[in-house]
């Protein structure tokens, strides 16, 4: 069987809610089914096969050709298999994903992977604001899983953020990890201003020394005995983190953010 | 049956249920990992008195350790699994905690989760970090030397403990240097542990004694001090008598195990004094589990 290949035949003006196309609603369909899904566009509903050619029929391997900013919702709530995007994608990319794989590759809107629960998100491209942060008004943000972006990423990445690992190859916006509750994020590149701004709990992991406000409390240097563990998990991965090379376990430890609970750490690469 | 001179006796070792767990232990070299080690499965001889039965049972090279420091595996057997769970917990506790560089992870992933550093976690006072990493929960508990890293649970199993043979010589150093050749090709397999010190007990034991408070008393038919003075189990000219005791993971490894240690005392022979080889057994109603010598070495 192969991969249900959905390729772009038009690029609409409205956004699109592809959130009905996951493996998991799509198993046991049928291809005359999958054609007939409705998917919000703006203020009208269109069939899937308006939008998309469709080939093959493996739900469990669903590929996305022809990918374009205005697709939101990819992923929403996956659980289990693989979502594979060849190009951009919009807002909301794995929102509430529960388990499976999906690779995007491509740039990605706000909000990717918010409040994601677990599972595997790849971004090949950067990407925009609040990832893997909280909805408005919710206190909670990714909550489980990796996500690794190879480009740059926005403002408030990681923003109320309470489990799992979130790895940055590129550059990371003002505000990373604001307001983190727990969990991981690595940044390679640099970082903005107020980074873990009023953060409570959790893990920032930088291979620069960033910009620090003064509610971040120097401990010194250390050497951790969890950071080669942490690394030898990232070897997997199909990312400069796999690397031995950039595996490190001395690092200066800075905690905070002291105006909030204060149990946060800022550990720098020395 | 004789091997090599050595006469195997038609009879069975009697071994018994127990739970067990392994743990992994990590240090900045293997000097410190083994200084942890020892003192984790220290006073761990017997459940009888110790609460559990504890070993060593080898030393791991960095590329076999979760962090890729020297590192020493042990064993440890109770009879239930909320007497276990206590054991390690307090053994983790006063012995891997505190000594210098040391890390802990699990050893065994499947079977039931107990806390190996979940609960010891709070020694760091609210400092405590957790980490979930490739699936596993650690702790991290800042110490006065660094930080203690310790995975939150290891997994435990069902075992045999108890397996057993008894070395009967000429002499005592020919009996202990029996034994002695028997222990160190034993601690070259995996999955078992010789409890008692050095591997070898010399107050092997009965059930019951003339004293009601006793549950068990010395095996006066195997000491050769008693020969005329009670039911004795040994020739004339037997002068010592030694047990190898073991625990094992599985009913198979003990299997090996005995075979492994009769045949190095086998290999000493009569030349060496060593007469026999026999086992402790309960008559068959106690225990679960019985190692036939002569099957073993057939």
């Amino acid at each position: 069987m192969s991969a249900l290949t959905l390729t772009m035949k038009t690029r609409l003006d409205q956004r699109v809610d592809m959130s009905p196309l996951v493996c998991n609603k799509l198993e046991g369909m049928s291809v005359t089914d999958i054609a007939a899904i409705e998917l919000q566009n703006g203020k009208r509903k269109i069939r899937v096969d308006s939008l998309f050619a469709i080939k093959g029929s493996d739900t469990k391997n669903l590929v996305i050709q022809g990918s374009f900013f205005k697709l939101d919702f990819i992923g929403k709530e996956l659980d289990g298999g693989t979502i594979t995007v060849n190009g951009d994608v919009g807002a909301y990319l794995a929102q509430e994903m529960k388990s499976g794989t999906i690779k995007v590759k491509g740039n990605a809107g706000l909000y990717a992977a918010c409040e994601m629960k677990d599972g595997y998100l790849e971004i090949t491209g950067d990407s925009g604001d609040f990832l893997a942060s909280a909805l408005p008004g919710n206190k909670q943000g990714m909550k489980g899983g990796t996500v690794l972006v190879k480009g740059n990423v926005g403002q408030r990445a990681g923003d109320h953020m309470r489990r799992g690992t979130l790895l940055i190859e590129g550059n990371a916006g003002d505000y990373c990890g604001s307001r983190m509750v727990a969990g991981t994020i690595a940044v390679m590149g640099q970082t903005g201003r107020y980074l873990g701004y009023a953060m409570r709990r959790g893990t920032l992991l930088l291979w620069n020394q960033p910009q620090l406000t003064a509610t971040f409390n120097d401990c010194g240097s250390h050497t951790l005995a969890f950071l080669p563990l942490l690394f030898a998990s990232f070897r997997q991965l199909n990312s400069k983190f796999a690397s031995e090379a950039e595996a490190f376990n001395r690092v200066q430890k800075y905690a905070g953010d002291m105006s909030e609970l204060g149990r946060g750490e800022v550990l720098v690469r020395i | 049956m004789i091997i090599n001179g050595v006469t195997i006796d038609a009879t069975f070792a009697e071994a018994f249920a127990m739970k067990a767990t392994r743990a992994i232990i990590t240090a900045q070299n293997e000097k410190w990992a083994m200084i942890s080690a020892q003192a984790m499965t220290g006073f761990a001889t017997s459940v009888i008195a110790c609460g559990c039965e504890a070993g060593i049972e080898r030393t791991l090279l960095p590329s076999e350790t979760p962090d890729g420091r020297p590192g020493v595996s042990i064993l440890i057997f109770a009879m239930g699994g909320k007497g276990l769970a206590e054991q390690l917990e307090t053994r983790a506790g006063q012995c891997v905690l505190t000594s210098p560089t040391s890390a802990l992870f699990a050893g065994i992933d499947e079977g039931v989760q107990i806390p190996l550093g979940k609960n010891l976690r709070y020694f760091g006072d609210g400092f405590q970090v957790s980490k979930k990493i490739a699936g596993k929960r650690y702790w991290r508990i800042p110490v006065m030397d660094g930080e203690f890293l310790t995975e939150a649970t290891t997994g435990r199993v069902e075992a045999v403990g108890g397996g057993n043979f008894l070395v009967l010589a000429k002499s005592q150093p020919k009996a202990l240097a029996a034994c002695e050749a028997a222990i160190e090709e034993m601690r070259k397999l995996a999955n078992v542990i010789m409890p008692f010190p050095g591997g070898v007990v010399r107050s092997g034991s009965k059930v019951g004694s003339k004293y009601p408070a006793l549950g068990a008393s010395s095996n006066d038919a195997f000491c050769p001090t008693l020969k005329g003075m009670s039911k004795t189990e040994l020739p004339p000219e037997c002068e010592s008598v030694m047990e190898i005791v073991i625990d094992g993971l599985t009913k198979e490894d003990i299997d090996i195990a005995m075979r492994v240690g009769i045949q190095a005392v086998c290999d000493l022979g009569a030349e060496e004094g060593i007469q026999r080889i026999s086992a402790g057994n309960y008559g068959g109603k106690l225990g679960p589990f019985h190692f036939h010598l002569q099957e073993i070495m057939a």
